[in-house]
């Protein structure tokens, strides 16, 4: 026990000596939670579209000005030529076109099918995507206010449609922030305790204490454990300065239970120092350790749901994501802080991540030998 | 308690690279053991071998008589061992080194410091500095201070005066007699030759072979012939010059003069000045020395090739 005290105290001291490492520690979250959560936004804003009116009819008109009244549009110009408007597309001042042929307004009021064409840049597939969900949701909402002209025209002879309306459960306003940023405490923490991990064991290879170290009685236990305490310290630390920068800063809804997260917390670190320690047991520098950890950072970070849905991945993909530890806790995060979920109904990704916890660590420890 | 070392019949290869050929070596107990080689003998991996941190692919050594591979743990406990490259935390004062190492082999400083006294006493005033902040003497004697730190029976230095100024060899050699005096048995690795005469036996060590195991004045009695130190006003074409006499030996480059022995134990001296005279050589000054370790090891050596 006094042993593994002084190790603690010497890696401390070690951590705390360091002058590039405590700013990496101490400021770089802050900064990375306060840019990212208001930079990476899926909320479209300022949607520069370009609109080809060959109709110039009252009805047009009325949807061009609803798309002007939108705060997400901005029409940039009204103009005649098709031609003109794809050469800004070219140019890349606007994202969309917008074409109304000469025979709209007419069709509208005959009551017949009047179409509009909509040309998007679809170079950012998923922008695209939600250029067209919005600027369909706008005709849509010009398809509703002129059905009741009709309804007055034919009384008696009701017209039914089927309306369809919905309410966003545990976050009501469809907010970017309360979803993305419980995931990028994750990223954080993740980020600090894998590098760090993998990064230290070896550090002592390159340097050559561990000839020293490895003479010595010391247990292997020992040694890794003094180790893996420090890192899951500073995870914890991160994440309660995360936490508190979430709920005190952007104000984002905590319903749950912080222990529970500290609960999954402890588990998920252990996961992923096993991992950093198993990579730095298996490299020789720091250099090829920082490239294996950020390899796996990568992949768990891009397929864990972060910033692409899960759901939408091909079925490969999501069976990758069984063995993705951020992904879980991701899951986790957010069921417990957006949803308020318990113990129980996190009982299953919990146990997985315990299997990770147990497996990683144990391939860590025997990998680690004292001998070569 | 007996401190020997014997080491029977080891050998060990990295890939097709053969460090070590099977090796037979006793160490008594309490001698201070010098093994002397070049770079790339295979000094460092018989002392990693030593130090329970290698595995040998053929043989065995004890140490205490333990085995060094089914009973490495034991070892440890009464093991000093000091790397090569100085492998302390560069980023940890003196004093929390010394600290650190104590603790990790459950002892304390204080109940160690009649062993460290006198090398503590010089790099005492320092105890604050960070350890990579040293000069390379003085992180010598701490890596000493560190590996003495739990009273070790036997201590592997592993080239530790390679980098470090004369003066604080001759200190470090002094305070290796010390220790010897308290019964541990030392094992000092190193390229300088002149170190050899410090030790109480050697061995020289070439190519993950051994060459010979003597006392130094032994290894020096077998030399076995006359040899000549050689000076003229250009050293080098004297070299090559001495390379074409028909009754030359050997002949080596030592600083500031050559080296010579003859095919005769006796040189024919006369001759010798004529036939330099000849080629043009001016200033030469021709007298017997007595051979120093490094004559005898680079007399073995170029034997052990010949016989190759």
């Amino acid at each position: 026990m006094r042993i593994l005290k002084y190790l603690l105290q010497k890696e401390f001291l070690q951590i705390f000596r360091n002058k590039s490492m405590l700013p990496i520690i101490f400021v770089m979250p802050i900064l990375q939670l306060c840019i990212l959560s208001f930079a990476a936004t899926y909320d479209m804003k300022n949607t520069n579209i370009y609109v080809v009116d060959k109709d110039l009819s009252n009805q047009s008109r009325e949807l061009i000005s609803k798309f002007n009244g939108s705060p997400f549009f901005t029409v940039k110009e009204i103009g005649f030529s098709e031609e003109a408007a794809e050469k800004e597309l070219f140019k890349d001042h606007i994202d969309a076109i917008l074409v109304f042929n000469e025979d709209f307004g007419k069709s509208v009021d005959l009551n017949t099918q009047a179409s509009v064409q909509i040309l998007v840049n679809a170079i950012n597939a998923s922008s695209a995507g939600l250029y067209n969900a919005y600027i369909t949701s706008v005709i849509k909402d010009y398809n509703l206010s002129i059905t009741p002209n009709f309804a007055e025209l034919s009384q008696g002879n009701q017209h039914n449609i089927v309306n369809s309306t919905y309410s966003h459960q545990f976050n009501p306003e469809m907010k970017y922030i309360p979803y993305m940023l419980p995931g990028l405490l994750v990223l954080l923490v993740t980020v600090i305790s894998l590098f760090l991990s993998a990064m230290n064991v070896v550090r002592e290879k390159e340097i050559g204490t561990i000839e020293q170290i490895n003479v010595t009685p010391i247990r292997k236990s020992q040694f890794l454990l003094a180790k893996l305490i420090p890192f899951l310290i500073i995870g914890f630390f991160e994440l309660g300065i995360g936490l508190l920068v979430a709920t005190f800063g952007f104000q984002i809804p905590f319903l749950g239970s912080v222990w529970l997260i500290y609960l999954v917390a402890f588990v998920y670190l252990i996961a992923i120092l096993g991992l950093g320690l198993f990579i730095s047991t298996q490299t020789d520098t720091q250099q090829q350790a920082m490239f294996i950890a950020w390899f796996f950072m990568v992949i768990f970070l891009l397929m864990s749901g972060l910033f692409t849905p899960i759901e939408s991945m091909p079925e490969w993909g999501q069976k990758l994501n069984i063995l993705n530890p951020i992904a879980y806790f991701i899951k986790i995060i957010r069921m417990i802080m957006l949803k308020g979920s318990g113990f129980f109904d996190i009982l299953k990704e919990l146990g997985i991540l315990s299997i990770f916890a147990i497996s990683s660590i144990t391939i860590a420890v025997r990998m680690h030998k004292k001998i070569a | 308690m007996d401190a020997s070392i014997h080491i029977d019949k080891i050998s060990k290869s990295y890939g097709n690279v053969q460090a070590l050929k099977n090796i037979n070596l006793d160490i008594d107990s309490g001698e201070l053991f010098g093994l002397i080689g070049p770079d790339g003998a295979g000094k460092t991996t018989l002392f990693r071998l030593l130090a329970t941190l290698l595995l040998p692919d053929e043989g065995s050594a004890k140490l205490c008589e333990i085995d060094s591979v089914s009973e490495y743990k034991k070892i440890r406990t009464f093991l000093g061992y000091m790397p090569g490259r100085f492998s302390l935390y560069q980023d940890l004062s003196v004093i929390e080194n010394l600290n650190f190492f104590a603790t990790v082999f459950n002892t304390r400083i204080e109940d160690n410091m009649d062993m460290i006294r006198d090398i503590w006493l010089q790099i005492e005033p320092f105890k604050d500095r960070l350890a990579g902040k040293l000069s390379g003497g003085m992180k010598q004697k701490l890596a000493l201070c560190c590996a003495l730190i739990h009273q070790p029976k036997i201590l592997l230095l592993d080239e530790p005066t390679t980098g470090v100024d004369s003066v604080s060899r001759a200190e470090f050699w002094q305070m290796l007699k010390g220790l010897k005096k308290r019964g541990i048995t030392i094992v000092v690795a190193t390229p300088y030759m002149d170190e050899a005469n410090l030790c109480d036996r050697v061995a020289l060590i070439q190519d993950g072979e051994i060459l010979q195991v003597n006392t130094p004045n032994e290894i020096v009695e077998q030399f076995g012939k006359e040899l000549y130190s050689i000076r003229s006003n250009d050293n080098y074409q004297t070299l090559l010059d001495l390379r074409e006499f028909n009754s030359t030996h050997s002949v080596f480059l030592f600083g500031q003069s050559l080296h010579y022995t003859d095919i005769h134990n006796e040189a024919p001296i006369d001759e010798l000045k004529t036939y330099l005279e000849s080629k043009g050589r001016a200033e030469i000054k021709i007298e017997k020395i007595k051979p120093s370790i490094e004559d005898c090891f680079m007399e073995l050596s170029t034997k052990s090739i010949e016989h190759e």
